[in-house]
């Protein structure tokens, strides 16, 4: 399965898609980037007069590049077999933030597969922003189930 | 091992996940990991991992749909420990 055949299974969209590119996904980890527009729509509330990238959105966005790329990557077989995407649920973040995130700024995401059991994906994930400093790091896990979301 | 031992394994092993203290004080072979203790599916996997590391045996799809209790879990885990 390629990156862009990936890039166009995952199930967001604008105003919540924050995966622009994936240089890598395998059967133990990815990586891809996302560049935060200076307009999206969290900036004018978080915070006011002062747009920071929030916590939850610098979290999905991990989750987004670096962890559902990994389940589709690993339920492949099975997405062929049905021709549609399987039900997909966070479970649970462990996440620490080491710096911010300002509007206009790219991050890179990689991701290591820390186990794939019972149909739960659990990934060790970091953020980088464009200097290589870590932004955020911790662990991301999802339950992949094989029935269509209605 | 004795029963009780294999619970007290069990105890330590489903502690980090479990959400209800008053099932967790009195659990028994009755006891049902998500319908009294209140572990969530999710975590229900991680116990599973940890139940493998623990004694050392691995736990096939089939047995694990079945580890839905502590007397079907400690079956299992016995079972598994006879095969090795």
């Amino acid at each position: 399965m390629t990156t862009t055949e990936i890039l166009n299974l995952l199930p967001y969209s604008q105003p919540f898609l924050f995966v622009d590119e994936l240089l890598e996904v395998n059967e133990n980890g990815a990586t891809g980037s996302y560049t935060f527009k200076t307009d999206e729509f969290f900036y004018k509330g978080h915070f006011k007069e002062c747009p920071i990238t929030p916590g939850v959105i610098l979290t999905e966005a991990m989750a987004q590049i670096a962890v559902i790329t990994v389940g589709i990557f690993l339920g492949q077989e099975k997405i062929a077999k049905t021709f549609s995407m399987p039900d997909i649920a966070l479970t649970s973040t462990e996440i620490n933030f080491h710096a911010p995130v300002f509007p206009g700024e790219k991050v890179t995401v990689t991701s290591q597969k820390k186990y794939f059991r019972f149909g739960k994906l659990s990934c060790d994930v970091k953020m980088m922003n464009s200097t290589g400093k870590i932004v955020c790091s911790g662990n991301i896990s999802g339950i992949l189930k094989s029935k269509k979301c209605e | 091992m004795t029963n009780e031992e294999l619970i007290g394994k069990l105890k330590t092993i489903v502690k980090p996940y479990i959400k209800n203290e008053e099932a967790f004080k009195n659990m028994n072979e009755q006891t049902d990991f998500l319908n009294d203790l209140k572990i969530n599916s999710a975590n229900l996997v991680d116990v599973i991992l940890d139940v493998e590391t623990e004694f050392d045996i691995t736990i096939d799809n089939e047995s694990m749909e079945k580890m839905l209790n502590v007397k079907a879990a400690m079956d299992i885990i016995n079972t598994k420990l006879a095969e090795k």
